[in-house]
């Protein structure tokens, strides 16, 4: 029969070139093996799956960093490809934090000889801001890299994720299993776009997984490792929780602010950031919503434990949830059907189809550096030396109705309200409102904002003042200098480059 | 004044700073300062550990500063904690302090 067709499939011009059947494990072979035909995507060691997967020196290996400073995937990976003998790869990994210190031995070694991340923290930072790559580093914000990936720069021919548990296809998400992180929002992308996607798993857990962060139809091969993170370390570092009074009364006035912003409306949305007053000021909304009878529609994130707080008692209605930043975040994900895990092509990428940033009304963020034009800095410190990340910053502070940047006037001796900030990550036409515990600045952009504050009695200061304040406490700070090489690139965004981070001077 | 023995003063709290004082055998001064702002704020402190030890009259003597960020106020009031009990000065005049 098949020869015949056969004939007809090469005598007919319009059918030339099409395959003719064989038979129905033609092309699906493991159908015919009882076993295989369950078990065909998991690998006994990660080396294998790498062999499998076809990666080559050259190629763009990403991670997610959900587990924060606990992640174990990525420092072990990397490790691994360094002992396969791998070179010259480009790491793209949603952001890298202090934990990832390891990687400078790799960077030296040139293994890695390309990054593109959200951020960094520690030692590899100071590494790399003292000139340790030959290629500067590419710093995008959470929506941008979905951005640069859709686009076509950054290209990712393997992603490694890490998950506490999957079945044996592949479904996997972060609220099953052990070492749960909660919402996988960044790997979900990586899932989707990723030429090649191995799932590291701690557990293998009863088909059919659900609900499926990542589904078995994004993922290629599947290895069991000991341990993917420590999710006891999520929050720790920029996802803290705080105690000290200085940074609980500035996030008692950014609760403030947001109560007069003339968005404190029933059905309202919110964004916290990650920094200890950002987190905090959800500490200062419940009695706020409760006395004026409001409730939230939403509240976007970085979702952490006094988001979830709220929702619990039914003042926030749904949680649309990227990163979890603690484990009640991550319980919250599993238990409430209102919460909800979104990628950050969902999030925050601009050239989405529809972004959940772009209906934010009032978001908090933190801010290394604020000049007097309002435009921050998340990424360098006042010493030159990256230890920060860019994040969400720039997606919602463009999207949100109002963005309130907290920040101390100055941290020890360090002022944060500066003439010139030392990197622009967010521009300063995206920030509404500056709340620092020695006064509250409204950019002149929102003179409907400044109005609405003042009589409600806030101290609001021009930032001139703020500056001049902080310059009369701290002394003026000596200019900071650099070398002329380029080790960082802040690309917003929209792709574009908004910055640049030069080596400092050693 | 005279450093006669080692002495300590303030701790190493953010924005605070630790101050060690002691002897030496040669009639100078050899002042060591460590900082986390140094690159920002390096110089400021110099001078401000400098004006206040001269004030002092503290001519010889190890002076070893290790600053977390603290202001001029602070520093200042560290260097002649320190200076006073590394002198062994059991009658303090408050009013030249100021």
């Amino acid at each position: 029969m098949n020869a015949i067709l056969n004939q007809t499939l090469l005598a007919e011009p319009a059918l030339k070139g099409l395959e003719v059947f064989q038979n129905f494990a033609q092309h699906t072979p493991y159908l015919k093996d009882a076993q295989q035909k369950l078990t065909r995507k998991i690998v006994p060691s990660l080396e294998e799956a790498v062999r499998r997967a076809g990666l080559k020196d050259g190629m763009t290996i990403s991670f997610h960093h959900a587990f924060r400073e606990g992640d174990k995937t990525i420092n072990n990976v990397v490790q691994l490809l360094a002992d396969m003998g791998f070179r010259n790869l480009t790491l793209a990994s949603s952001s890298l934090l202090s934990c990832n210190a390891p990687l400078i031995e790799h960077i030296r070694n040139g293994v890695v000889t390309r990054i593109y991340t959200s951020g960094m923290r520690g030692k590899l930072a100071e590494a790399i801001s003292n000139g340790l790559m030959e290629n500067p580093v590419h710093i995008h914000s959470h929506g941008g890299r979905v951005h640069l990936i859709q686009s076509g720069e950054l290209k990712i021919d393997v992603a490694f994720l890490g998950v506490s548990a999957c079945d044996e296809f592949g479904n996997a998400n972060g609220v099953s299993g052990k070492s749960r992180c909660g919402s996988l929002g960044y790997a979900k992308v990586d899932a989707q776009f990723a030429d090649k996607v191995i799932l590291l798993t701690e557990e293998f857990v009863s088909f059919p997984n659900t609900p499926a962060s990542i589904s078995q139809d994004q993922v290629d091969y599947i290895v069991k490792v000991e341990q993917v993170g420590d999710p006891s370390k999520i929050s720790v570092g920029a996802a803290r929780v705080t105690s000290n009074p200085r940074e609980l009364m500035i996030a008692r006035y950014a609760a403030d602010v947001i109560e007069h912003s003339g968005y404190f409306k029933n059905g309202f949305s919110l964004q916290t950031g990650s920094g200890a007053s950002s987190t905090a000021a959800t500490r200062f909304l419940e009695h706020r919503m409760r006395k004026a009878d409001i409730k939230a529609a939403f509240a976007l994130g970085g979702i952490t434990g006094g988001i979830v707080d709220l929702h619990r008692k039914g003042l926030i209605e749904k949680l649309i949830d990227t990163q979890s930043f603690d484990a009640d975040a991550a319980d919250s994900l599993r238990e409430s059907p209102n919460h909800i895990e979104v990628s950050t092509n969902e999030y925050a990428n601009p050239s989405s189809k529809g972004t959940y940033c772009d209906r934010v009304d009032v978001v908090i963020l933190s801010a290394l550096e604020i000049d007097l034009d309002f435009n921050v800095n998340v990424i360098t410190g006042s010493d030159g030396v990256m230890r920060g990340a860019s994040g969400g910053h720039s997606d919602v502070a463009a999207a949100a109705n109002l963005s309130i940047v907290v920040a101390p006037l100055i941290r020890s001796r360090i002022p944060t309200v500066v003439k010139h900030v030392t990197t622009v990550v967010t521009p300063g036409e995206c920030v509404g409102v500056l709340v620092t515990d020695h006064g509250i600045a409204v950019n002149p952009n929102r003179p409907d904002v400044a109005e609405r504050l003042k009589a409600a009695g806030l101290p609001v200061m021009t930032i001139q003042e703020l500056y001049a304040r902080s310059v009369s406490i701290s002394g003026e700070p000596a200019p900071i200098e650099f070398l002329d090489r380029i080790v960082g690139v802040i690309r917003y965004r929209d792709g574009s480059v908004i910055d640049v981070v030069r080596q400092v001077k050693p | 004044m005279k450093i006669v023995k080692e002495a300590l003063a303030g701790t190493l709290e953010s924005s605070d700073l630790l101050v060690k004082v002691a002897p030496v055998t040669e009639e100078r001064l050899e002042i060591v300062i460590e900082s986390e702002v140094m690159r920002q704020f390096g110089a400021q402190i110099r001078k401000v550990v400098e004006e206040t030890l001269a004030k002092l009259g503290v001519s010889a003597g190890q002076i070893v500063v290790e600053d977390k960020g603290a202001l001029d106020c602070a520093i200042r009031a560290r260097i002649q904690a320190a200076v006073l009990r590394g002198a062994d000065q059991q009658q303090i005049e408050w009013s030249k302090l100021s």
